[in-house]
């Protein structure tokens, strides 16, 4: 079968997925109704403000099969330590590792369903697409094929990250990844989803990930974007913490012509926290759109955000963020930093801070910033011996590290820092 | 061996602020210049740093033969002159030991690395001689740093780039009595005879502890008097007020 034989995304309905339980079949044939009844976004719409919509042309891009997994034309460039390892490309699975405690669920989505299907169908899309992506959200439903499941019972801790790559290769090629997290009582994990490209040729990847943060547990998890620059991505995150719970959910953007990214953090139990992270560089011509939403619905709850980019070239960011505090969600703390640093005068960071506040005793607050390196920085470092353009390049690594260092964990700290450092040397 | 500033003229937008100025500063001496508020102190410490926003209309900086005036900032920092802030930069995200490393590596030829375990005994053994915590190595570059904990981090970067001529720009200011004696006995101990200092400071207290060979009087953008070490109490005692200009 070659590609042109398999019709475009949004063409017509795809078939459900195969050997999954009627109710999934029944979400999946939903979710291609509300694709279909979901207006396209337009400029009037406040969610994509500032956002690209001709970015939103997904004609012609169709999922593909991978013709072969020794094909695979890309470096694994992970932890050196790790719980489990999938790897799927065009979202088939093609390799699996994974040495977990007792009780913990690790399994490719599809095998999940067929397994554990009253425990995926608990947890699959409790909440709804509120930053604007529901069209796109609706369609990667109806496509969906695979991801991760991941469910791991009250008091275990995972102790090493589990990993999970998503490639895309051929041209055109659509991908609908799908990561879902869940930690019981007192649980902990921590998982790490990358986003790459095999070869040069544009792939569209639309992305969801669901964490689940039971009582007391602590999760984890971060995306690692470095698609190519043909490539376009739109990832939706929806994370809920419940009582005491510990939720970071962090995205490094590095690739793709354009990124999308709608985080959503629902704070719905006492005393549940929330980091909500994330480091972008784009540069050239690249355009990252993030839309996040910190959304206290019960008292005694703390959110912190904070996005950094660093622009290069012609790049363009928009930030548009919302701090709401639900009638009755007392003693809130919410904060929500947005910071660009920008490195050429051509780059433009658009940034909307927002605040929903119906509740007392409430502690919030919002700021961002867009500022270029200080002449009097560069004049300190140059005074050390550095040469001006290394003490550009220092300053913005240090600018990214203050986020990379909030990771809590040294190892994911130091790739995501390669990460960053390996787009600098592109840039030079 | 020395750096000759001759007939220095300079200035800021359309202000001249230095106005003719000498001075030569040999190794293995300490020069003091002081002098009031306005005179040109800080702006001289910047002008043989590099500081772009200073414009040099005419004379010349001279080191070891060298046009200083010529090489760019980091050219000069990489040649031999050190400047120790008086208002040092804080650099979010960047811990002092990776940017000292930085600012060391850019002193090697093309391919050489800086030496891990070398470097990080290296970087102790001084820290120790400042009493700073070791907890600074990992800490972004003065980032919450109080007054004294920045100006001690001046004189570790300055004894671990080992410069041939050090420039302490109001080192002393916003110094308790206690940092003062920590920040001038590292001075101290770098003193020698392949170095030369030029202390700037508004205060002669700093000098009972860096004991100078000359001292020079800074006015309106000129050096209008140099002296001995008694200058620096002789100006303590009188001001700066009874001192008039040599040339109007």
């Amino acid at each position: 079968m070659t590609i042109t034989e398999i019709p475009s995304i949004s063409a017509e309905q795809p078939a459900t997925l195969a050997g999954a339980p009627q109710w999934f079949a029944d979400v999946q044939s939903a979710a291609w109704q509300t694709f279909l009844d979901t207006p396209t976004p337009s400029r009037r719409d406040e969610t994509w403000r500032f956002g690209d919509l001709k970015q939103l042309d997904f004609d012609g891009y169709a999922p593909a099969a991978f013709a072969d997994s020794n094909d695979i034309d890309i470096q694994i460039s992970g932890l050196d330590n790790t719980s489990a390892q999938f790897i799927f490309a065009n979202d088939d699975l093609v390799h699996a590792e994974a040495d977990l405690p007792n009780g913990v669920i690790c399994l490719p989505l599809a095998d999940a369903l067929q397994q554990h299907p009253e425990l995926v169908q608990k947890h699959f899309q409790q909440g709804s697409t509120k930053l604007g992506s529901a069209k796109f959200a609706a369609l990667h439903t109806a496509h969906l094929s695979n991801g991760l499941f991941v469910y791991v019972p009250k008091n275990i801790e995972v102790e090493l990250p589990i990993e999970v790559y998503h490639i895309v290769s051929g041209d055109q090629t659509a991908s609908f990844p799908h990561t879902l997290v869940v930690t019981e009582d007192n649980a902990k994990v921590s998982v790490i989803d990358y986003f790459k490209s095999s070869g040069e040729e544009a792939g569209l990847v639309i992305a969801m990930n669901e964490l689940h943060a039971g009582t007391g547990s602590q999760l984890s998890y971060s995306a690692i974007q470095d698609l190519n620059l043909a490539s376009k991505i739109i990832q939706i995150n929806h994370t809920t913490s419940e009582r005491d719970a510990n939720a970071k959910a962090f995205t490094l953007n590095v690739g793709a012509a354009w990124a999308r990214n709608e985080s959503l953090s629902k704070l719905s139990g006492s005393g549940a926290n929330s980091d909500m992270l994330s480091i972008n560089i784009p540069a050239g011509e690249q355009r990252y759109d993030q839309r996040t939403f910190q959304d206290h619905e019960a008292p005694h709850t703390n959110s912190d955000l904070l996005y950094k980019n660093t622009l290069f070239g012609k790049a363009k960011t928009v930030f548009s963020g919302l701090i709401a505090v639900a009638d009755g969600a007392h003693y809130t703390d919410a904060y929500q930093t947005c910071r660009n640093l920008l490195m050429d005068d051509t780059t433009e960071a658009n940034s909307m801070p927002g605040l929903q506040i119906n509740a007392d005793q409430v502690k919030c607050s919002h700021g961002s910033t867009a500022a270029a390196i200080s002449d009097e920085e560069i004049f300190y470092l140059q005074a050390r011996g550095i040469r001006p353009r290394q003490a550009r390049q220092l300053i913005a690594r240090g600018f990214s590290v203050e986020v990379a260092e909030r990771l809590g964990n040294e190892a994911l700290e130091n790739l995501v820092i390669e990460y960053v450092d390996t787009k600098f040397e592109t840039l030079s | 061996m020395s750096i000759i500033i001759k007939d220095l003229h300079a200035k800021i937008g359309d202000t001249e602020i230095l106005k003719g100025l000498n001075l030569e500063i040999p190794t293995g001496e300490v020069h003091a210049v002081m002098g009031p508020n306005g005179a040109g102190k800080s702006t001289l410490s910047k002008i043989i740093a590099g500081h772009e926003d200073y414009e040099v209309t005419s004379g010349s900086i001279i080191m070891d033969g060298q046009d200083v005036l010529e090489m760019d900032i980091d050219e000069r920092s990489r040649n031999g002159i050190f400047l120790a802030f008086q208002y040092p930069m804080e650099i979010p995200g960047v811990s002092n030991a990776n940017f000292i490393r930085a600012a060391l590596s850019e002193r090697l030829p093309d391919g050489e690395e800086i030496d891990a375990v070398a470097y990080y005994k290296d970087l102790y053994e001084k820290m120790d001689a400042l009493s700073m915590d070791r907890k600074f190595t990992a800490r972004a570059v003065n980032e919450g740093f109080s007054g004294g904990e920045k100006k001690r981090n001046e004189i570790l970067q300055m004894m671990m780039l080992d410069p041939k001529y050090c420039i302490l720009d109001e080192t002393d200011s916003g110094l308790d009595i206690d940092a003062l004696k920590v920040v001038s006995e590292g001075v101290n101990m770098l003193r020698n005879e392949n170095r030369g200092f030029l202390v700037i400071t508004h205060y002669q207290r700093l000098l009972n502890y860096i004991k100078p060979d000359v001292v020079h009087v800074l006015a309106d953008g000129q050096i209008i008097k140099s002296g001995g070490p008694e200058l620096a109490l002789e100006l303590e005692e009188k001001g700066y007020d009874h001192l008039t200009p040599v040339t109007a």
